[in-house]
């Protein structure tokens, strides 16, 4: 399946990602041949069949609605690039 | 015998009499790291300093009269597994500073019996690789020729017991993660039923099929391991909640009348020689054991490799949009919030990491929903069924793990799609749901290991555990060690 640059240009971009002028080449290329080999699966006829989501059949998994323990905010905010009192710290969004 | 190359279990009974402290099996496995390391590379954290501070706790608590199979048990985790105020990397450059402010369940559950953490192994980036080349960490090699990879995601996890660098190890499972690296690797590596244990604390990639299991020296301390991690947790909703059977108390029950399936996709004609005449042994052996075999089909198994790198993308794509640079991991100097998580993601991701997002990222996105990603999902449903009717005329499946030996260092870094493929005897568990046990069946005539999967009905563990046991008991290719 052929894959173009534009096409990998508009994945990047829904994924968030920046890709060098090489890497935009190299995975058109690479997801164009998976993609080629993954059309094997329209071979199977699938009309009517139920989509497995998960593999053991569970309804909601459900809990008593209780306050338990929590790590709190000085542990949550340990690993963040940049804090301001009990918040994430981020570029402006708004200029 | 070196302290070193010791099981779980006779490791313990050396604990329990006193013969050797905690202490002195941490410092043993600790040198052995610090002598073998700079030839296989199977850890990217060591913690020395709380490795002995717990071996020291669990001497005392020896000394007062308490040794369950693990107190004491020097074990290593995949660095998948969050451990508070551990480095925790997932093999990644995002996470290069992250330290969790908590941990897995599994590992906690370990910890409470007393085990002692000797360190965090090397993994393919996020659990994606077959090879653990995608590490950022470096590659890994197969401590049984150096020049071959030690298998993949949990390559670190398998080599370190193969090099005794651990006596034990956890890895994750998702398309064969555990199961392929222990077969490269000459040990034994169980995949247990999705919701057997707690993914809890446990970095994810694809959530409907990731799973938690052990990588040991033999079938005994796998079903150690397994009940020591097995069970219902509240903070994992996909953990099911079933009784934990006593793993160790079937093991020596035999498998006189054992049904075994023989699924004849299993057995194609690509084939490498060696790892169907390790095969054709295994079946020999059971046999004489008073197994019977039965010929099976799973028709759709052809599907398998196809049907996992779309919904494993799919979900990765999902999963991995954590990774912004806001809350923990690399943040790239930006010009607004938008620029921020883009270079953010874009510096700290790896090649590997970057195709699935952008695999998985095009199969989910508008117009290709239907065709990939839910076709995909109906396909799973085939798969699941195949196993289902399979499963009514046997109890366990015996298959290879892996077509080929541990091939070469670099032999398939450039063509994904030939990496892909080498797991196709692995995933349509994963994709089944079910568990499967990996064991060391022979070796290659270049003195690779190759092993035998097989494969149990959904929570079906302990006829895994029971015709491994039977196995191992019956040969002696899970006593070679590898000599590095």
């Amino acid at each position: 399946m052929k894959i173009s640059v534009a096409d990998v240009e508009y994945a990047a971009r829904l994924a968030r990602l920046e890709l060098t002028p090489g890497e935009k080449e190299l995975f058109a290329g690479q997801i164009g041949a998976i993609l080629g080999y993954v059309e094997k699966l329209k071979e199977l006829n699938t009309e009517g069949i139920v989509p497995t989501s998960h593999a053991v059949p569970m309804e909601n998994a459900f809990r008593e609605d209780v306050v338990q323990p929590s790590i709190g905010v000085k542990k949550a905010l340990a690993n963040a690039p940049e804090s301001e009192g009990s918040f994430f710290a981020v570029p402006k969004v708004i200029e | 015998m070196n302290i070193f190359d010791m099981t779980i279990h006779e490791l313990h009974t050396e604990l329990k009499s006193k013969r050797i402290s905690s202490v002195e099996a941490t410092k043993a496995l600790l040198e052995r790291i610090k002598s073998v390391e700079p030839q296989v590379g199977s850890f990217i954290t060591v913690t020395p300093e709380q490795a002995l501070a717990t071996a020291a706790v669990a001497d005392k608590r020896i000394a007062e009269g308490e040794c369950n199979l693990l107190t004491g048990i020097p074990l290593a985790l995949k660095d998948i597994f969050l451990t508070e105020g551990i480095r925790t990397t997932c093999g990644s450059r995002i996470l290069d500073n992250f330290i969790p402010p908590y941990s897995a369940t599994s590992w906690e559950k370990l910890r409470d019996r007393g085990a002692v953490l000797l360190g965090k192994l090397n993994q393919d980036e996020f659990a994606m690789g077959s090879s653990n080349e995608s590490s950022a960490f470096g590659v890994t090699r197969n401590p049984w020729n150096t020049a071959h990879i030690p298998g993949g995601s949990s390559g670190g996890s398998a080599a370190a017991v193969a090099a005794s660098e651990a006596i034990a190890t956890l890895g994750t499972d998702t398309g064969g993660s555990i199961r392929q690296p222990a077969s490269h690797c000459g040990c034994v590596g169980l995949k247990p039923t999705y919701g057997r244990v707690s993914r809890y604390g446990v970095i994810a990639y694809a959530s409907s099929l990731d799973q938690v299991g052990p990588l040991t020296r033999d079938v005994a301390d796998c079903a150690t391991m397994l009940e020591a991690i097995a069970g219902h947790d509240p903070k994992d909703s996909t953990s099911v909640d079933t009784a934990v059977p006593d793993y160790t108390a079937s093991l020596k029950n035999g498998v006189k009348g054992l049904k075994i399936g023989l699924p004849k996709e299993y057995f194609i004609a690509g084939l490498d020689p060696d790892v169907q005449s390790a095969m054709d042994a295994a079946i020999e052996t059971y046999r004489r054991l008073g197994a019977e075999f039965v010929d099976i089909t799973l028709p759709h198994t052809d599907y398998a490799v196809a049907t996992y790198y779309l919904i494993a993308t799919a979900e990765a794509s999902s999963n991995l949009a954590r990774y912004d640079g806001v809350r923990f991991g690399h943040r790239a100097e930006a010009d607004g919030l938008l620029d921020m998580y883009t270079r953010s993601r874009s510096e700290g991701f790896g090649v590997e990491v970057k195709r699935r997002i952008m695999l998985g990222t095009y199969a989910l996105s508008s117009g290709y929903y239907d065709a990939y990603y839910v076709k995909a999902q109906k396909v799973r449903t085939l798969i699941m069924n195949d196993f289902i009717k399979a499963f009514a005329d046997v109890d366990v499946m015996l298959t290879p793990v892996a077509p080929t030996p541990a091939f070469k260092i670099g032999e398939k870094v450039n063509d994904p799609l030939q990496m892909y493929l080498s797991d196709i005897f692995t995933i349509p568990v994963n994709l089944a749901g079910t568990c499967a046990l990996s064991l060391p069946a022979g070796f290659s005539a270049s003195g690779l290991p190759i092993g035998l999967q097989l494969i149990g009905k959904p929570f079906g563990e302990e006829d895994l555990l029971r015709a491994g046991y039977a196995f191992e008991q019956a040969t002696e290719w899970h006593t070679r060690k590898a000599t590095i």
